[in-house]
């Protein structure tokens, strides 16, 4: 039985939702192999590096830059007469392709995959991950995303073999605009070992700067609850919670934030909690690991003037 | 332009969900039950476009037991002209394939132009329908968007997706599925007049089994069971310098 992993591009390098879907992989299937859709030959060769990957199969075309979701999944569709399995890293770019895949497949993929039972038996978040569910399938072809934060992140020492195909590119009813890429300096939230998060206690957005010398001081990325999103302290890229991003990073330091259920369900599985508030009674504080209940502000002002 | 909005009445997403670990299921007898916020975000901006002068007419289409009629009547109260309710007699557990072959006979049925939905549905959180549903149908598809402009000639819309490297455009020739994320819009309230008024909206009903499509579960739910909100420890600490060491015998800096 074999796997084909969907790899997903950082610029040239291979993210690490595609490194964590090859450990995933690698439990299913005795062999894995990699797709690569890309408008660049030489974005195959980092995959190629990567350790356990059998062959990469690679679709070099001008419209793969900006992965054109129904081209994209009628290619994929095709290359999957080969295998039995499906997995690409749960991220926007897999959970805008994959599900199209299952239906030309006719198949019902699986979200999210936080662990593997068996070869058809995997556990998943519902609810924003306030239940688990074990979940088996009875499909023959099995298509699933997996969390990068439930998978260890498979390491370079590889030399798979290349293999470009050149399928006829399928008709296409979307073209590409324009990308409007985050402009920040800082980790990307979902895959940070370091969260610094802020919520509507920071009161403005002029206040939020503070959170923002805090993350560049620790190396962290920065988050904020929906309240501040709403409020308009930060854009919503940085929502952490039920309807923002699921982080589960080493370190998250909460300041300011209450803990409503959506955002708790967000970052619950996060290694070490600290929070920073005034009020004894949030929420928040029941899941941390260090409290500081003081003046959100003074604590800031504290901790970026601290020496480390 | 005729406009179909897929709604899901789904467990208030403002409360906890329980496991009965009799059932092995989340218990939502008794619970607090409201439509999808996605689905909200979705109908709202089916109204805008139908104010703007648009769309023509606004479908809202939800399947389900005799309860779903509560959300299609609050998207009526909200304002969509007329609601589509595919009756089944138990509770079924529909998976995003299914669902998405259901609502593609509806479409075809209704000869539906632009389909506005939720990006997911926050109990089972899966994330596909709409995109199942492209593929079934081949229509363009434009997930995640949190802007949406209509072309003048009604021929395509613009969207912009919220990605994970940031904001894609793109254009999406017509019939297309648009999927919908928090930031495009903020949904009206439905006053009371207007919940009145729904009473008398056109509200058909179709029996799923009328429609000949295979709903057998292609996944079977094992068991679940509550991963909540554990407790931790909740050290005080009361200074820069406390948090700075303790953070570095934990070894996260």
């Amino acid at each position: 039985m074999s796997a084909l992993i969907l790899i997903e591009l950082n610029g040239p390098e291979v993210s690490a939702n595609s490194r964590a879907a090859l450990t995933a992989a690698s439990q299913l299937a005795d062999s894995v192999d990699a797709l690569v859709l890309t408008n660049d030959s030489s974005h195959a060769n980092a995959v190629a590096s990567m350790n356990g990957i059998n062959a990469v199969k690679v679709i070099v075309n001008e419209s793969l830059e900006h992965a054109n979701v129904e081209v994209a999944s009628k290619l994929i569709a095709d290359v999957m007469t080969d295998y039995k399995f499906l997995v690409s890293g749960s991220s926007t770019y897999s959970k805008n392709i994959l599900p199209r895949v299952g239906a030309l497949l006719d198949v019902q993929p699986i979200s999210d995959v936080c662990e593997i039972k068996s070869s058809n038996t995997f556990v998943r978040p519902l609810y924003a991950g306030n239940v688990m569910a074990t979940v088996e399938t009875s499909d023959e072809t099995i298509v699933m995303t997996v969390r990068a934060t439930a998978f260890e992140h498979a390491e370079d020492g590889g030399s798979a073999t290349v293999e470009t195909l050149s399928p006829a590119m399928p008709e296409s009813n979307s073209s590409f605009i324009s990308l409007q890429e985050s402009q920040s300096e800082r980790p990307e939230l979902t895959t940070a070992e370091r969260i610094v998060s802020g919520g509507r206690g920071l009161g403005s957005k002029e206040n939020f700067v503070m959170i923002e010398q805090l993350a560049d001081k620790l190396d962290a990325a920065i988050g904020a609850s929906r309240a501040a999103v709403d409020a308009g302290f930060i854009s919503n890229d940085y929502q952490v919670g039920q309807t923002g991003k699921v982080v589960a990073p080493k370190l998250y330091l909460a300041v300011g934030i209450s803990g409503a259920i959506q955002h708790l369900a967000g970052m619950k599985d996060s290694q070490v909690i600290v929070v920073i508030n005034n009020d004894p009674d949030a929420p928040m504080s029941r899941m941390a690991d260090l409290v500081w209940q003081v003046d959100l502000f003074d604590a800031l002002n504290e901790l970026n003037a601290y020496q480390v | 332009m005729k406009i179909i909005i897929p709604v899901k009445r789904v467990l208030d997403p403002y409360t906890q969900a329980r496991v009965n670990k009799q059932t092995q299921q989340v218990d939502l007898s008794n619970a607090k039950m409201a439509m999808n916020p996605f689905c909200e975000i979705a109908v709202e901006e089916a109204l805008t476009l139908k104010e703007g002068g648009a769309a023509t007419e606004t479908i809202a289409v939800s399947i389900g037991t005799d309860k779903t009629v509560d959300t299609l009547r609050t998207a009526l109260a909200m304002g969509v002209d007329r609601a589509i309710f595919i009756k089944t007699e138990t509770e079924l557990d529909l998976q995003p394939l299914h669902v998405g072959k259901i609502l593609a006979n509806i479409i075809k049925r209704e000869e539906a132009e632009l389909i506005i939905m939720g990006k997911q549905a926050v109990d089972n959180d899966n994330n596909q329908t709409g995109q199942i549903l492209s593929g079934i149908l081949d229509y363009s598809l434009g997930t995640f968007i949190s802007k949406f402009d209509i072309s003048s000639d009604s021929k395509s819309v613009e969207v912009s997706r919220e990605i994970d490297s940031g904001i894609e455009t793109r254009k999406l020739n017509l019939p297309a599925i648009v999927t919908v994320d928090l930031r495009l819009n903020e949904p009206r309230y439905a006053s009371l007049p207007n919940i009145m008024k729904a009473r008398s909206k056109p509200l058909e009903t179709i029996e799923l089994s009328s429609l000949g499509i295979d709903t057998s579960p292609r996944i079977k739910v094992v068991s679940v069971e509550e991963s909540g909100t554990k407790d931790r420890a909740s050290k005080q600490i009361s200074s820069a310098e406390e948090l700075f060491t303790e953070l570095n015998q934990m070894g996260v800096l």
